[in-house]
C-alpha cells in the first residue's frame, strides 16, 4: 500500500524503521482498565488517524476544537484547541469602571448570567466593605437557584442530544427553561443578560406577582423532572452509552481543581455552598448529592439530584423573603471608588467554583481584574477522561463536563 | 447518594424505553390542548406580550410631544457618554441655550447619536443619568439592509414623548413624573425662600427646604442615594412665577439665570 501510494501527513510521526511503529509521545501508553494501545504500522492495521472535531461542530457546544487521534475508533491522544471567542474580557475590566464591568460578566457564561453577576458583586463588596439588604440576600438566592435549575436542565437536555436522541428531550428541556427566562425577563428586563446584581443589592425589586410565579413554577418543577427521568433516567440505551464512560478518579479530580457537579460526581463532598456558606445559605436547609463512579452518567443523575436540592431551597426561600430595601442605601452606582486593596469573590455557580479576583488602587477603574471560570478549569481533563474511550464518547464525554465557550475562552 | 448499577441488565431490557415513549405521547397529545406543553408562538402574526421591565435600546424623553427637539430632558452632561461599557453614545455639547421643560436654559444636545450596531441594552446609561432624560425602549423589530447609517440612531430618531414612556413603562414613569414633580417643587420652594431672604435677613428656611429636598429623593428601586439633584434654581426676582406651567417657556424664563448642569 505504501508503495502506492505517498504516506498520508496526519501530523503524527511514525518510527521510519519498519516493524511495529508508535506514536511518538505515546510509545506505551496504558489506558485506564489495564489495556495498552500499540500503534501499529502495517497494510492490515492502518495507521493512526488525527481527525479535527471543531471549531464548527454541532457537538462541541459552540466554537471548540478537539483534535483526536485515533487508533481505529479508540482515542489514544486529545488536543483541546480554544480560544476562537477570546473577547479581551480580563483587560477590558481593567479599563472600564466597576460598575460597567458587570454587563460584561453576563457574557461569560451566558447560559448563567444570575450567577455571573452575584459572583462579581461579592468580589467587589468583599473589596469595599458594603453590606447587603436581607432581601437582596434572599433574592440573590432565589435568582441562583433558579439559574441552577435553568443550566442543569439545559444540561440534561444538551447530553441527550449529544447521545444522538436530536430534538426531542432537549425540546422538552427547552421549554422549562424558558418558562424560567421568563421569569427572569419579567424581573430584569432582559432573558439572558440580565445583569441584575448591583454592589450592595439588586437593581429591581420583585412584585408579590413575580414571587407568586416564581413560586408557581418550582411547585410545578419536580413535575417536570418526574417525567424527564422517566424519559431518560431508565433508557437502556443512555445507561449503554454512559455508564463507566469517561471515568474521572477523585484523586485526579481534586489534583486537576475540578469544582462543581463534575468533582462531586467523582465522590468528593465539596460545595462552596457549605464549605464557605457566602449569603445566607447556612440558613436552608440541603443536601449535597454525591457520585460513586465518576462517570458520565454519574454525572447526570447529579444534576438531576442537584435540581431537586435546588427546589427545595426555592421553597424555604420563597417562603421566608422579609419585605425591605434591595440596595444598600450608602451604595454608590455613579463614582465608586473603592479603597486600595485586594479581594476574591466566589460562589458555588452551576458549573462550579466561579471567582473574581480585583485589586483595587483607589481609581474608579480595577488594577487587575481575574476569573476563575470553572468551564476553563473542568475542561482541562478531557483528554484524561476520553483517553481509551471511542470518538463517539469523547463527544458525550465533553457534554457532560458542561462548558460554555464564552466562559472558556472569556 | 444514589445506587448505580447496570440496571438494565437487570430489569425487563426495553421497559425503559416503553416508559419514555410513553412520555412522549403524553407530550404529544398534550400539546393539542394543555397551555403548559404548547408554549410556542405564531411569531409574526401573533405578537409576544412583553413584560413592564423588558427592555431594548435607550431613547430620549422628551416633554413637550409637539416640540421634541426643544424639551428633551437632556443636558448634555455626558455622563452616560463616559460610562457607557461598549461606548456606543456619541454627545456633542451645544453652543446656546435653549429653555427646557421648566422654562429654565439649559445646554442642549447638539448631537446626541447611537450607534445600536454596538449597543448591548445594559441600561447603565439609564441609571447613571441624574435627569431622567434617557430610558429604554422597547423595539425589537430593527432588521435593515442597512447596517451602517440606519442603525446609528441620531437625536430626531431617538426622541421620543413622555406619553411613549408612559406606555411601555407605566409604573415606572408614574414614580419618575412624582419625583420630578417633588424635585421641582421644591427647587422652587428653595427659590422663592432664597428670595425672601434676600430681600429681609438671611433666614434657616434654606436648610429647610434641601431637607426636604433630600427626602424626596427616589423612591424607586433603582435608588442611588448619591443621586445628585438637579441645580436647584439660583435667586430669582420676586417677580418670577413659581406656579409656572412645566411645559410652558416664557418670557420670564428668558431673564432668569440658567442653571449649572
Amino acid at each position: 500500500m505504501s508503495d502506492q501510494f505517498p504516506e498520508p501527513s496526519f501530523g503524527v510521526e511514525h518510527d521510519s524503521s519498519g516493524g511495529s511503529s508508535l506514536v511518538t509521545g505515546h510509545s506505551s501508553l496504558e489506558l485506564p482498565g489495564g489495556s495498552h494501545v500499540t500503534a501499529v504500522h502495517d497494510p492490515f492495521h492502518g495507521d493512526l488517524l488525527e481527525v479535527s472535531m471543531g471549531p464548527h461542530h454541532p457537538s462541541t457546544h459552540g466554537v471548540f476544537r478537539m483534535m483526536v487521534t485515533l487508533d481505529g475508533e479508540t482515542i489514544v491522544k486529545l488536543k483541546p484547541v480554544f480560544g476562537y471567542l477570546h473577547r479581551n474580557h480580563e483587560k477590558l475590566g481593567e479599563n472600564t469602571t466597576y460598575l460597567s464591568s458587570m454587563p460584561y460578566t453576563d457574557r461569560l457564561d451566558y447560559l448563567n448570567s444570575m450567577t455571573n453577576n452575584w459572583a462579581y458583586a461579592l468580589a467587589v463588596e468583599k473589596l469595599a466593605g458594603q453590606p447587603v439588604p436581607e432581601r437582596a440576600e434572599y433574592l440573590r438566592v432565589i435568582l441562583a437557584e433558579l439559574t441552577r435549575l435553568l443550566n442543569h436542565t439545559c444540561l440534561a437536555g444538551f447530553l441527550l442530544q449529544d447521545t444522538g436522541a436530536s430534538g426531542t428531550p432537549l425540546m422538552y428541556a427547552f421549554r422549562e427553561r424558558e418558562k424560567i427566562l421568563d421569569l427572569f425577563e419579567s424581573l430584569s428586563g432582559s432573558r439572558m443578560m440580565c445583569n441584575y446584581q448591583r454592589f450592595g443589592g439588586c437593581r429591581v425589586d420583585a412584585t408579590p406577582e413575580w414571587l407568586a410565579a416564581a413560586t408557581q413554577l418550582t411547585d410545578g418543577y419536580n413535575e417536570f423532572l418526574d417525567e424527564y427521568e422517566a424519559l431518560i433516567t431508565g433508557n437502556e440505551i443512555l445507561m449503554a452509552r454512559t455508564q463507566d464512560v469517561g471515568v474521572l478518579k477523585p484523586d485526579l479530580a481534586v489534583s486537576a481543581g475540578i469544582t462543581g457537579p463534575m468533582l462531586r460526581a467523582s465522590g468528593v463532598n465539596y460545595d462552596l455552598r457549605k464549605v464557605d456558606g457566602y449569603g445566607i445559605y447556612p440558613r436552608f436547609e440541603f443536601r449535597i448529592p454525591l457520585g460513586d463512579h465518576g462517570d458520565t452518567y454519574d454525572r447526570y443523575m447529579i444534576r438531576v439530584l442537584e435540581m431537586r436540592e435546588s427546589i427545595k431551597i426555592l421553597r424555604q426561600a420563597l417562603r421566608a423573603i422579609p419585605a425591605g430595601p434591595i440596595l444598600d442605601p450608602k451604595a454608590k452606582i455613579r463614582g465608586f471608588r473603592p479603597k486600595p486593596g485586594e479581594a476574591y469573590g466566589r460562589i458555588e455557580g452551576p458549573k462550579g467554583e466561579i471567582g473574581f479576583y480585583l485589586i483595587s488602587d483607589g481609581s474608579p477603574n480595577p488594577y487587575r481584574y481575574r476569573v476563575r471560570p470553572p468551564s476553563f478549569i473542568n475542561l482541562t481533563i478531557l483528554e484524561d477522561m476520553c483517553l481509551g474511550q471511542t470518538i463517539a464518547d469523547a463527544v458525550i464525554i465533553l457534554g457532560s463536563v458542561d462548558i460554555v465557550l464564552g466562559e472558556v475562552d472569556r | 447518594m444514589f445506587i448505580r448499577v447496570h440496571l438494565w441488565l437487570t430489569k425487563m431490557l426495553g421497559s425503559g424505553l416503553i416508559q419514555g415513549l410513553a412520555v412522549t405521547a403524553k407530550n404529544l397529545v398534550g400539546s393539542f390542548h394543555d397551555p403548559l406543553r404548547f408554549t410556542t408562538l405564531e411569531y409574526p402574526e401573533q405578537q409576544p406580550k412583553l413584560p413592564e421591565n423588558y427592555r431594548n435600546f435607550p431613547f430620549l424623553v422628551t416633554e413637550n410631544a409637539g416640540d421634541p427637539m426643544g424639551t428633551l430632558r437632556c443636558v448634555a452632561c455626558q455622563i452616560c457618554e463616559k460610562e457607557c461599557p461598549p461606548q456606543c453614545i456619541y454627545i456633542e455639547k451645544s453652543k446656546d441655550k435653549k429653555p427646557d421643560a421648566t422654562g429654565r436654559m439649559q445646554i442642549y444636545p447638539a448631537v446626541f447619536d447611537i450607534d445600536t450596531s454596538v449597543c448591548m441594552s445594559c441600561q447603565i446609561c439609564v441609571e447613571v443619568c441624574p435627569f431622567d432624560a434617557i430610558k429604554m425602549d422597547q423595539v425589537f423589530e430593527i432588521a435593515t439592509t442597512d447596517r451602517f447609517s440606519a442603525l446609528l440612531l441620531r437625536r430626531e430618531q431617538l426622541a421620543k414623548p413622555n406619553e411613549y414612556y408612559h406606555s411601555i413603562h407605566p409604573t415606572e414613569a408614574t414614580e419618575v413624573d412624582a419625583r420630578l414633580a417633588a424635585e421641582r417643587k421644591v427647587a422652587e420652594e428653595k427659590a422663592k425662600a432664597a428670595a425672601a431672604a434676600k430681600a429681609t435677613a438671611p433666614k434657616p428656611a434654606a436648610n429647610a427646604a434641601v431637607a426636604g429636598l433630600a427626602e424626596a429623593g427616589r423612591p424607586g428601586p433603582a435608588t442611588p442615594a448619591t443621586k445628585p439633584i438637579p441645580a436647584p434654581t439660583p435667586p430669582q426676582p420676586a417677580s418670577s412665577n413659581p406656579a409656572q406651567p412645566p411645559a410652558a417657556p416664557s418670557a420670564e424664563a428668558e431673564n432668569s439665570p440658567p442653571a449649572a448642569a
